[in-house]
């Protein structure tokens, strides 16, 4: 496929506002995890909580779209001169000329959540303030109807939802729409937010751990659950891409078509999605250097995504889990990491798994427990989420 | 323009049960007349599946079916697109009940049925397919949506892909909420067109000044365009079961429309 800049990109978790602060934490070894403080919330576990949502509320025109989730996309917005650098594309191309392809899991759930909780004790019935908001708060695209809104965009829109995998799917759709010809330049990201749903759920599941996610290392017994509002603005590489920027080579998708929240056992699925990603990319396992791994810290998909990787890599690149400084942050990893990956190839540093104390000997990939320096070209990012929905993503510079 | 061919639908609402049964009262020969709520098997869901699955999931699976069948593709061969406004609002119900008493006893199945693409890992756990597969949502344009994703794989990867779109009733109280009174689920495959292809869509994007779709003369036909997203379908189906050529708008939000020139070339053709 033909190479798509990421000609502007930002990223909001908790390490900070802004791709400054993650970079900072990388390399200071800085988890952004804390004691679950989150509501009322009483599950003895880590989250990575995003200061300040609780501090203000989206007011004027956007009043309407006020929920934790928005305003964590909001906050996104405002970060690392996104905005900015989208209204001079709006210049460039017209409003209608780009797309917005968003990515989240659970929406503004927490909306619906509370609503429940306050029903009319007669009648049963929701508040009216909620069900007059469902639309910009609960619904699936609200993340993308708040999106276009605040960056005045008029092309086609949608939301991708597919569990974990949702934001860097977002990618792959964007990158189609572009090829077809049906927009020039595409905004893609996602958001998700905390909510009492994935905490329960996952903590039903018996997937959260006690503690702060370790991802490879040998007593990882579960993940963390975090937040996060990332965003990128595409644009074709022969328009806007000079030597050393940063661009999406190739993705690839897949589904295990095994269970709907268990990973396929020797990790085919997640095989086919690495694979095509490289096809796309017109590249070959060699040309990688940094796998970006999905390394939730479960103890299944930490030895299911080794044993794909490997098979496809051997143990000759660098392999390493970043949700020790973020925390797995569901709809919206796959514009966590891609943003990380962007940074990692600008800025040369490959981050050491943290929280990894002694990595797992069964696992046959290199796993980097300390941050490696140097010169990055091609890094390739995996997010594999429920129902089997893998996607894989390849970075690197023009 | 975007050409695909349209190698095989799926339906299910009431009164409209199945394409084949469908495709005269589509075509205006028959009268519409909803009656009960289909019940759909779902017979390609594994019964430990099917058991405990949602009535999204057997809608979606149940027109997903219909359409690959016709299409005589092997399931396993074709990625996927699931559009729907809400996704599992029913299960939303359920666990949001559940969050709200003290203990929050939330069972872990209910809880992997409520994400988004619920509807799309069944079917892959169903036919055992690795392809990609989509979960996506625009609101009321969420079949419009899926379509111009359906569409541009097909353009651009040059492969068929099946499209499923639904949603159902909303139950209390969250109809108050989103007010869907129907269910509606529909299954496109579409694909790269062949010499002998009988139905061809052709798609262009368009910039338009507020919301023009093209509706339904039929009253009550119209009735379930308006209540049900996935029923914004309707007037695409119908141009293709009175055959001939038509051109169908779609809404895409406030700005935009899928223009739609259907070719059916044989409209009494397919019956199977």
């Amino acid at each position: 496929m033909a190479p798509l800049v990421l000609s502007a990109y930002t990223l909001v978790t908790a390490n900070g506002r802004g791709v400054g602060p993650v970079l900072e934490a990388i390399r200071e070894r800085r988890s952004g995890l804390k004691p679950c403080d989150f509501e009322d919330v009483t599950l003895k576990t880590y989250v990575g909580r995003v200061a300040g949502l609780e501090d203000f509320s989206l007011d004027h025109e956007l009043k309407p779209f006020d929920c934790r989730n928005n305003r964590l996309a909001w906050l996104g917005l405002q970060q690392d001169g996104f905005t900015v650098a989208v209204a001079e594309a709006r210049q460039r191309y017209g409003a209608h000329r780009i797309a917005v392809v968003m990515g989240t899991s659970t929406s503004g759930i927490l909306e619906t959540e509370h609503a429940y909780r306050a029903r009319d004790p007669q009648t049963g019935q929701l508040p009216g303030r909620y069900t007059a908001r469902y639309r910009y708060t609960h619904n699936m695209f609200s993340l993308g109807h708040f999106t276009r809104t605040c960056l005045g965009l008029q092309g086609p829109a949608m939301v991708i939802s597919t569990a974990c995998s949702s934001s860097a799917k977002a990618f792959a759709t964007a990158a189609r729409l572009m090829q077809a010809g049906l927009c020039d330049a595409a905004i893609v990201g996602g958001v998700d937010s905390l909510c009492h749903t994935t905490l329960y759920g996952f903590s039903a599941l018996q997937l959260l751990s006690a503690s702060p996610c370790r991802p490879c290392d040998e007593d990882r017994d579960g993940l963390s659950l975090g937040e996060a509002a990332g965003y990128a603005l595409l644009e074709f590489g022969e328009r806007v891409g000079g030597r050393g920027t940063v661009a999406l080579l190739g993705y690839g998708e897949s589904t295990d078509g095994y269970h709907m929240s268990h990973p396929h056992p020797e990790g085919a699925g997640a095989v086919h999605a690495i694979r095509d990603s490289l096809i796309r990319a017109r590249l070959r396992p060699e040309n990688i250097e940094y796998v970006n791994l999905h390394g939730t810290a479960t103890p299944a998909n930490d030895s299911v995504e080794d044993k794909a990787v490997y098979s496809i890599f051997g143990a000759r690149p660098a392999c390493s889990s970043t949700k020790g400084w973020t925390g797995h942050t569901l709809g919206a990893a796959g514009i966590t990491e891609a943003v990380i990956s962007a940074l990692c190839l600008e800025h040369g540093v490959i981050p050491g798994t943290l929280n990894c104390l002694r990595v797992d000997p069964s696992l046959k990939s290199r796993i980097l427990r300390e941050n490696q320096i140097g010169p990055l070209s091609c890094v390739l990012s995996n997010i594999f989420g429920f129902g089997g929905n893998n996607c894989s993503l390849v970075l690197g510079k023009l | 323009m975007m050409k695909t061919a349209v190698q095989g639908i799926g339906l299910l609402a009431s009164g409209l049960a199945g394409w084949d049964a469908s495709r005269t009262v589509l075509a205006g020969f028959r009268p519409f007349r909803p009656g009960d709520t289909p019940d759909p098997e779902a017979l390609i869901l594994p019964p430990n599946e099917r058991r405990r699955s949602s009535d999204c999931v057997r809608w979606a699976v149940q027109v997903a079916e219909e359409a690959i069948a016709q299409s005589g593709l092997d399931p396993r061969d074709v990625p996927t697109v699931f559009a729907s406004s809400g996704g599992e609002m029913g299960v939303f119900d359920q666990l949001c009940r559940v969050l709200a008493t003290p203990d929050r006893h939330v069972s872990p199945t209910l809880f992997h049925q409520s994400v988004h693409n619920t509807a799309a890992g069944y079917w892959g756990i169903a036919t055992a397919g690795q392809q990609s597969s989509t979960a996506l949502s625009c609101y009321d344009d969420s079949f419009a949506a899926g379509l111009l994703e359906a569409i541009s794989i097909v353009c651009v990867e040059e492969r068929p892909v099946l499209l499923v779109s639904y949603d159902l009733a909303v139950p209390a109280p969250l109809n108050n909420a989103r007010p869907i009174t129907e269910g509606f689920a529909v299954a496109f495959v579409v694909a790269p067109p062949l010499d002998d292809s009988p139905v061809i869509v052709q798609m262009r994007l368009e910039k338009a000044n507020g919301r023009k779709s093209s509706s339904l003369p039929d009253p009550d036909l119209e009735r379930l365009r308006l209540d049900n997203p996935a029923a914004r379908s309707l007037p695409m189906l119908c141009a293709i079961a009175v055959g001939g050529s038509r051109t169908v708008g779609l809404d895409l939000l406030d700005c935009q429309q899928l223009i739609l020139n259907v070719e059916s070339c044989r409209p009494s053709a397919k019956a199977n």
